[in-house]
């Protein structure tokens, strides 16, 4: 362009095009792959209640947490068998969405 | 009585009523740097040209001690007018009234506006300035807007509708201009979302200013529920008599030609491409140097920008025009750029505008993000639009159109009336580097030098297919033109495809993948 604008480059099946990177492509996330280990907020709120210790053991659908939020008291539950290796969180912390609750080993 | 006495007593209490909500209130609005409705109405038509009705329109509420409440006007001005000599009907909310909080009377008011036009098949332009329900009223006031949606749908499609945000439009109030055609934002003025701030906190803990969840930036630049953003109130008007003379009042007419003119000479058509088909260009540019007076007015400038849409003249007619960006993430369809693209398509559809693509994408963008986000879905929605539309359809391959990228881009095979392709034009599945990759994978593998074995077959695949030639040969491309050429080609086509018939099998409506 005229003014001598950097410009990034895009690579499209090998082709390589110099062109402007929008905001949303630059700051879109990567996908990474869910950890069965790692039980996440699936929706920003407050955690009412913390049910479980590290190295509790703990079987599938045991109550883990209570997450609050949507006015809504959320049971979270244990996705399959396991020991609680971290617990990431105490009562009455916000959390984020998609933030790392409990850890299992 | 005499007449005198009698238009003492009109004028008596026309005064109080038009001052709306009274002169503190009226401060307050100027302070927060706004116009007052009545203000806004008469800086946006033409001088002398706005009809009041419904001025001494009163409430009926009598809960929560409303019956001793007076509310002027209720809280909305309607009227008619015109605009450059063209005539609209209009409402503007009046914040100084309530809050230009929205009862039953106020509501009726604007659905009573909004018969008027789409009996007199007039475009309707809604100024919004409301804090929202007036909850006194409960139900009705919930009444009153889904008479206000069930309007704004029956006429999509028939009348334009433009919204003008101008203060706060939350809630359910904010599907109103969500079902209108057109969206104007002003700076700092224009607060537009579902669920505000406060409720957020509440609910999910999350803070955020009202600017940041909704204020005009993002509704132009994130979300795209804006088309238009302007600096102030006077600019965003000048921004809407402009888009006015581009379009028609309905969508039994055609919009009034203008007297022709032909591009100005600092853009010159042969200059605007780069050589080599990597290197980017503003089509902007290019779209300047084929229309009329290169007077092009660009919609939904900020959001989705790989795409580029917009109104524009050719020998003096309306055209909507569809533009891969090559500047920016090199003209790729996405999710975000098939949404803006396709509605716009359906609107110049609708109003009989005659749409020409100019082409040059290297195909739709690829990424987890985008296929999470359903750049299926989404990505048909211009496949959809294109094949639906009966107007006149007139297609420009400048160089790149490549893979699903060149079917969506309003080809032949979507029903394109005519398509030419520059000399420049690359017509292909996809880019000579990833087909030679492909088609030579064993050549290039066994090869002594397997860089140098990759390049001679690019080379080869790009004299072989990387043109117009082959298209041309089986009937795809209509005729191969010069730059120089395409002003007239454009002109002459959307001339001679004036009373174009295009039959539709008979249905009640489509299924479009929304």
């Amino acid at each position: 362009m005229e003014d001598q604008e950097k410009l990034s480059v895009l690579v499209i099946d090998d082709s390589q095009y110099e062109t402007r990177l929008t905001e949303k492509f630059k700051y879109r996330r990567p996908f990474s792959k869910p950890d069965p280990k790692h039980v996440l907020a699936y929706i920003p709120g407050v955690i009412q209640e913390v049910r479980v210790k590290a190295g509790q053991t703990v079987k599938w659908g045991d109550s883990l947490l209570v997450l609050e939020a949507m006015k809504m008291r959320n049971d979270v539950t244990a996705p399959h068998n396991g020991t609680v290796k971290t617990v990431h969180i105490q009562k009455n912390e916000r959390v984020m969405k998609n933030q790392l609750l409990i850890e299992f080993e | 009585m005499s007449l005198a006495s009698q238009m003492l007593e009109f004028f008596r209490r026309k005064a109080k009523v038009i001052l709306g909500g009274g002169e503190k209130a009226i401060e307050k609005q100027v302070a927060m740097g706004k116009l007052t409705a009545r203000e806004r109405i008469t800086t946006l038509l033409d001088q002398e040209s706005f009809h009041e009705y419904d001025l001494f329109v009163e409430h009926k509420c009598s809960d929560f001690n409303m019956d001793k409440k007076q509310l002027p006007a209720d809280g909305v001005i309607t009227g008619t007018g015109k605009i450059a000599g063209f005539p609209v009907c209009i409402f503007a909310q009046d914040f100084t009234v309530a809050g230009g909080s929205l009862g039953l009377a106020h509501a009726r008011k604007i659905t009573k506006i909004m018969d008027h036009a789409m009996k007199l098949g007039l475009p309707l332009i809604g100024i919004n300035d409301s804090g929202g329900a007036r909850i006194q009223e409960g139900v009705n006031s919930l009444a009153g807007y889904g008479e206000i949606f069930y309007r704004n749908t029956q006429a999509s499609g028939v009348i334009p509708q433009i919204s003008v945000i101008l203060g706060p439009c939350a809630g359910g109030a904010v599907y109103s201009p969500a079902l209108t055609d057109f969206v104007f934002v002003v700076d700092k003025i224009s607060k537009m979302f579902i669920t505000g701030p406060e409720v957020i906190k509440t609910v999910l803990g999350e803070e955020i200013s009202m600017e940041d969840l909704g204020g005009a930036r993002v509704q132009t630049e994130i979300t795209g529920n804006a088309h238009f953003f302007a600096h102030s109130e006077e600019e965003c008007f000048e921004q809407i008599k402009r888009l006015v003379t581009f379009i028609p009042w309905n969508n039994r007419k055609r919009p009034d030609p203008f007297p022709a003119k032909p591009p100005k000479p600092e853009f010159d058509v042969e200059k605007v491409i780069p050589v080599n088909p990597r290197q980017p260009y503003d089509v902007r540019t290019l779209i300047r140097s084929i229309c009329d007076d290169s007077d092009f007015l660009e919609i939904q400038e900020h959001w989705a920008a790989n795409i580029v849409i917009g109104f524009a003249r050719l020998n003096g007619e309306t055209v909507g025009i569809v533009g891969n960006q090559p500047l920016v993430l090199a003209g790729v369809l996405d999710v975000d750029s098939s949404d803006k693209a396709a509605r716009f398509i359906r609107f110049c559809d609708a109003f009989s505008i005659p749409l020409i693509t100019l082409v040059d994408l290297p195909g739709y963008l690829p990424g987890v993000d985008q296929e999470h986000a359903g750049v299926i879905r989404h990505g048909a929605k211009i496949l959809y639009a294109y094949s639906e539309a009966t107007v006149p359809k007139v297609t420009v391959i400048l160089r790149k159109a490549y893979g699903g990228g060149y079917i969506a881009m309003c080809s032949r095979h979507l029903g394109a009336d005519f398509v030419f392709a520059w000399p420049t034009a690359e017509i292909a599945v996809m880019g000579p580097e990833g087909a030679a990759n492909i088609i030579f994978r064993n050549e290039i593998a066994t090869a002594d030098d397997p860089d140098a074995m990759r390049q001679s077959k690019v080379q080869e695949y790009t004299e072989k297919f990387a043109n117009p030639y082959i298209a041309a040969a089986n009937g795809h491309v209509d005729a191969v033109i010069g730059p120089h050429e395409t002003r007239e080609f454009l002109i002459h086509s959307i001339e001679i495809s004036r009373d174009k018939q295009e039959n539709r099998p008979q249905k009640k409506h489509g299924i479009p993948p929304f």
